[in-house]
């Protein structure tokens, strides 16, 4: 047991303290955002602190919702999150299979090739002129292929594959099992945890990702929920979302909705995944970030 | 010799056969890109659909475009912006998770630490596109930040934090600690449980308090793991992120929210200058992969030494 003078007390206070501070900055803002949704918009204009819904409603919600746009938008993302992480994680975790056998001839060189692309990359606009050159403009698979083979992700599977007994294969390589079998059948069972991991990176990635469409889509039916999200802050930004005539009426008319409200719904929308999915996984990434630190 | 290894790879070739997708998406988006690098050394001009003939049939232009960025005033504000931000971050955002952790560690009811530790993560999974709208209704004039320096009496009216670029840089530098501290905290915490728990009940018998405890043995326990990550962020000095520029900045506060990735952004893609863009892009990379080259030799070494 510590000792419980006075100056543990103090410092219980200090912790505490710090620990309400962290909490209040991390989860206000997203609290804010949530409440500003539900309120309606000609009580947000009075202003004031508003920490819950003083006039509630739902009407930004229905609005957002039955949006064509956000609703393609959000089929877009969606998609692009059921097709891609399979086919990351697939090809990653093929990548590390085979680099993690000490007897592949080229080994070395190989990783080379792989870890040097994490280091130097081209930039934007060189892949940019990549993406043009190969036809890949204002096409769906612009949003899977460019991130397809994950370096990093490849160097933490490829940790724990090593870690792996040997003999555990090469038993069933005796019984005349090729690579792909021993992969599918005895590698992929093991390696749960890490490919749980990449996955909810991945997952999180194509949910969270912006600029492929932002940049590499010019079609409306292409466009993610983030790079709707990105257009309508760029219109908030430069302050043309509505005239100022157009306010003027909406506030006279008392709207429960406004380009404001339409902002944080979107937001919300675009959030509400993230948080229903991220605490469930968390010992998950905490692994992923152990293996990454061993490596690196 | 010649034979034994055709033999090898022949019956490696189911192995070579599942790095081949991979292979193929890397060669194609980041390395075909670096043979795009030869635009910063041309004049290039685009023609529609074939990028590559019109890339080397583009007249040589040597070291023009290194020089022309080199020699104007914008590369001394990019290059104060990227450097002011990322050592501002730095300094920000490396105490916060060491801190963080060591409070979590310290705090003893466990379900405050599973709530605090649970919502510190949470800015770190969502993309800087929705923390942007959440900074940007924070500062704005009738956002959470305004209304309570008002009610608190610390302005009379409330401040265009984003339309003033004087604020730009704290804006930024506590966006990023905001954001990856919980993450970053890991580590630490990690660290942190490694310390075997028998020396902190021997120093109790021995009387130390906690202030002594955490100065004497948790701090020196957790030094390696600090120092090793301390270079790898100073590694990372040019790696400024380019989300949160291109996000939070705008016209307003430009000469304050323009780093390279966003200038080089908005030369290439929106002005169409693709040789000026990549020359400054190729710049960044250049000096960036030494930083974090040397970085991580240093980092290596400062693990290797420590670890014994």
């Amino acid at each position: 047991m510590r000792h419980r003078n006075l100056s543990w007390y103090i410092g219980n206070l200090a912790i505490y303290a710090f620990l309400f501070m962290v909490f209040i900055t991390t989860f206000l803002p997203f609290w804010n955002i949530a409440v500003l949704s539900f309120n309606e918009a000609s009580d947000t204009r009075l202003g004031g602190f508003i920490l819950w819904p003083r006039a509630f409603t739902t009407s930004s919600y229905s609005a957002v919702l039955s949006d064509p746009e956000i609703f393609n938008a959000a089929g877009v993302t969606i998609l692009r999150t059921l097709i891609g992480v399979p086919l990351t994680v697939i090809v990653t975790t093929m990548m590390a299979y085979a680099l993690s056998k000490r007897t592949l001839p080229g080994r070395r060189i190989i990783s080379l090739f792989f870890v040097f692309s994490m280091y130097f990359s081209g930039g934007l606009i060189p892949s940019y002129m990549v993406i043009r050159s190969l036809g890949l403009i204002d096409r769906f698979w612009v949003f899977i292929f460019p991130g397809m083979a994950n370096v990093f992700w490849m160097i933490l599977v490829r940790t724990y594959m090593e870690g792996i007994p040997a003999e555990m294969e090469e038993s069933a390589k005796i019984d005349g099992a090729n690579d792909f079998i021993i992969l599918i059948r005895i590698t992929i069972p093991l390696c749960i945890p890490v490919l749980a991991t990449i996955t909810l990176f991945a997952a999180i990635n194509h949910w969270n990702a912006w600029y492929d469409s932002y940049i590499y889509t010019y079609k409306a039916s292409l466009k993610t929920l983030q790079a709707v999200l990105v257009k309508i802050l760029n219109q908030y930004q430069t302050g043309d979302m509505l005239s100022a005539a157009q306010q003027m009426a909406n506030e006279a008319k008392k709207l429960p909705v406004s380009s404001e409200t339409i902002r944080m719904t979107v937001t919300m929308v675009a959030t509400i995944p993230i948080i229903l999915v991220y605490p469930f996984l968390q010992k998950y990434f905490i692994k992923g970030v152990m293996i990454g630190a061993v490596k690196s | 010799m010649q034979k034994n290894l055709l033999k090898r790879i022949n019956e490696h070739k189911l192995l070579y056969l599942m790095l081949l997708p991979g292979f193929i998406c890397v060669l194609l988006f980041s390395y075909l890109p670096l043979a795009g690098l030869y635009m910063a050394f041309v004049n290039f001009t685009p023609r529609l659909g074939q990028f590559w003939s019109a890339l080397f049939e583009s007249e040589y232009v040597g070291f023009q475009w290194f020089k022309y960025f080199f020699s104007g005033n914008d590369f001394y504000i990019v290059m104060r912006n990227t450097l002011v931000t990322s050592v501002l971050t730095l300094a920000l955002g490396f105490v916060m998770p060491i801190l963080l952790a060591i409070c979590l560690n310290e705090c003893g009811n466990r379900v405050v630490k599973r709530i605090v530790q649970t919502t510190s993560y949470l800015p770190y999974f969502v993309s800087w596109v929705i923390a942007s709208n959440i900074i940007v209704t924070l500062l704005s004039g009738s956002g959470l930040i305004n209304q309570m320096l008002l009610r608190l009496g610390l302005t009379q009216k409330s401040i265009p934090f984003l339309q003033e670029g004087k604020y730009f840089w704290w804006i930024i530098s506590l966006s990023n600690t905001w954001k990856d501290s919980g993450y970053n905290s890991i580590m630490y915490i990690a660290a942190i449980a490694a310390i075997d728990t028998e020396i902190f009940e021997a120093a109790q018998v021995d009387g130390a308090g906690r202030l002594r405890q955490i100065w004497n043995i948790l701090l020196p326990s957790i030094k390696p793991t600090v120092v090793v990550l301390f270079i790898l962020s100073i590694g990372r000095l040019l790696s400024t992120g380019f989300d949160q520029f291109f996000l939070l900045g705008n016209a307003m506060n430009r000469s304050y929210s323009d780093v390279i990735d966003t200038y080089s952004f908005r030369y290439g893609i929106q002005n169409a200058m693709y040789s000026y863009a990549t020359a400054v892009g190729l710049f960044k990379s250049v000096v960036a992969f030494l930083l974090v080259l040397t970085s991580n030799t240093m980092a290596k070494k400062a693990g290797s030494s420590h670890l014994f």
